[in-house]
């Protein structure tokens, strides 16, 4: 029988303990595919933005293709105030892609497919809206949770929805990631240990589901990375042009 | 029936497969929070880099070089627009030149015409002219020759018509009769003979 498709996830220390007071901050190979997926866009957008040729060459073609495609992205959703924060959902956009990407090859580990690291990534972008909303229109910016042209009567209870779904936004948006990473690698692992357990009689019917389900996780992983970077957008767009 | 029983297989093992699974795992490994706090730590570490690295030092860039291209493209454009421009005068500087020139040639030709018709309006006139003359000059000599040859025709019927008397007559007539009544004859008939 295959291994239990959950070992892909553990976490395991590489090298030795760091410990900062009773904080256990040791290097692991969670820390290991962060830092390598960082390297690889530091790498790639490096090289993309080296040269300035009239006519780029391709890795100058991807770099300056995924930069309009992230601007139009913000333009689009949170208009031209946006601009200033262009370059944290860049580099969001592009952490989480990598990451998931990254996730994609057998043997490593995908950093996203962690909880707790989606969490911290939503409790940026919400911890950042909301400071940015109260920067913006002072405690204005509660009228977020109150919408125009609703009864008195169901006010309060609307109120309450309205902060509910507000607060819970960092939750949906890290489980969202989480969950869709975690599966689609579940799956993955159970398919291939079907091909193992039912052998070469068998084995090719998980064997040929497995290869679909592949190419279909690696959209799953642009596309999440493409629903984070954008909800962020609509979270910042609330904060910015409050118009509820 | 073959392929059902197939899924079937597969789908009770997938179920074996996951209890087997639960039975060894103590659940998701995500839940453990041994490595919260390391994950925390270098997630922020290496996104924050990440971060200052891109919005300090390599967006600008890109941005830069896109705008540079975008500028250069637009310069390229202006260029291309001027010489077009351009080109655009000089054919309408040369159509000038040509319809002038068409001008010009119209009017060479038309000089040159009534020039030549004057030409030969005044030789023809000239020609008319010695052609009057002449034309004035034969029809004297006829006239001439018309008053002549009556009287010589009147003389000759006055010789002929004494001579006849003589010899018919053997007598001398007056000369003044005969040419009298020759007059008075050719007055008569001379309508019959020269027509005015």
């Amino acid at each position: 029988m295959a291994s239990n498709p959950m070992t892909q996830f553990n976490v395991h220390r590489i090298g030795p303990d760091i410990k900062i007071g009773t904080f256990d901050i040791s290097f692991t190979n969670a820390s290991l595919f962060m830092i390598i997926s960082s390297v690889a866009i530091l790498i790639i957008f490096n090289l993309g933005s080296k040269k300035n040729s009239l006519i780029p060459n391709k890795i100058q073609l991807l770099a300056e293709l995924s930069y309009t495609f992230v601007s139009k992205m913000i333009s689009d959703t949170a208009g031209l105030k946006a601009k200033p924060y262009f370059a944290f959902i860049f580099s969001l956009f592009m952490f989480v892609l990598f990451c998931n990407m990254f996730g994609m090859i057998p043997y490593t580990f995908t950093v996203t497919s962690h909880i707790i690291v989606t969490f911290v990534l939503a409790s940026f972008i919400f911890i950042g809206v909301t400071i940015i909303g109260f920067m913006k229109h002072g405690f204005g910016y509660l009228k977020l949770f109150v919408p125009s042209g609703v009864p008195a009567v169901l006010l309060p209870l609307i109120v309450i929805i309205e902060i509910i779904s507000y607060l819970s936004r960092p939750i949906s948006l890290s489980v969202r990631l989480f969950a869709n990473m975690m599966a689609g690698h579940t799956m993955m692992k159970v398919f291939g240990g079907f091909v193992i357990s039912l052998g070469i009689v068998g084995g090719w019917l998980p064997l040929s589901f497995s290869v679909a389900l592949t190419g279909l996780e690696i959209l799953v992983a642009f596309l999440q990375a493409y629903v984070f970077a954008i909800l962020t957008c609509i979270y910042l767009n609330d904060a910015l042009n409050l118009h509820h | 029936m073959i392929k059902k029983i197939y899924f079937q297989s597969i789908f009770f093992s997938f179920f074996l497969v996951l209890e087997a699974f639960a039975a060894e795992s103590g659940g998701m490994p995500q839940l453990n929070p041994e490595f919260w706090i390391s994950q925390i730590f270098w997630l922020t570490l290496t996104f924050g880099i990440l971060y200052i690295i891109l919005s300090k030092f390599i967006l600008p860039k890109i941005s830069d070089n896109l705008e540079s291209r975008k500028s250069q493209i637009l310069e390229n454009i202006e260029a291309a627009e001027k010489q077009r421009e351009n080109s655009e005068e000089k054919l309408k500087e040369y159509e000038e030149i040509i319809s002038k020139s068409k001008l010009e040639a119209k009017n060479i030709f038309n000089l040159a015409r009534e020039k030549t018709l004057k030409d030969i309006g005044s030789k023809k006139e000239v020609l008319d002219k010695q052609i009057d003359d002449e034309i004035g000059k034969a029809e004297n000599e006829i006239k001439e020759l018309q008053n002549s040859a009556a009287e010589k025709i009147n003389k000759i019927a006055i010789d002929t018509s004494s001579e006849l008397i003589q010899k018919l007559i053997g007598a001398e007539v007056n000369n003044s009769s005969i040419s009298a009544i020759v007059d008075d004859l050719s007055k008569r008939s001379g309508d019959k003979y020269y027509g005015n």
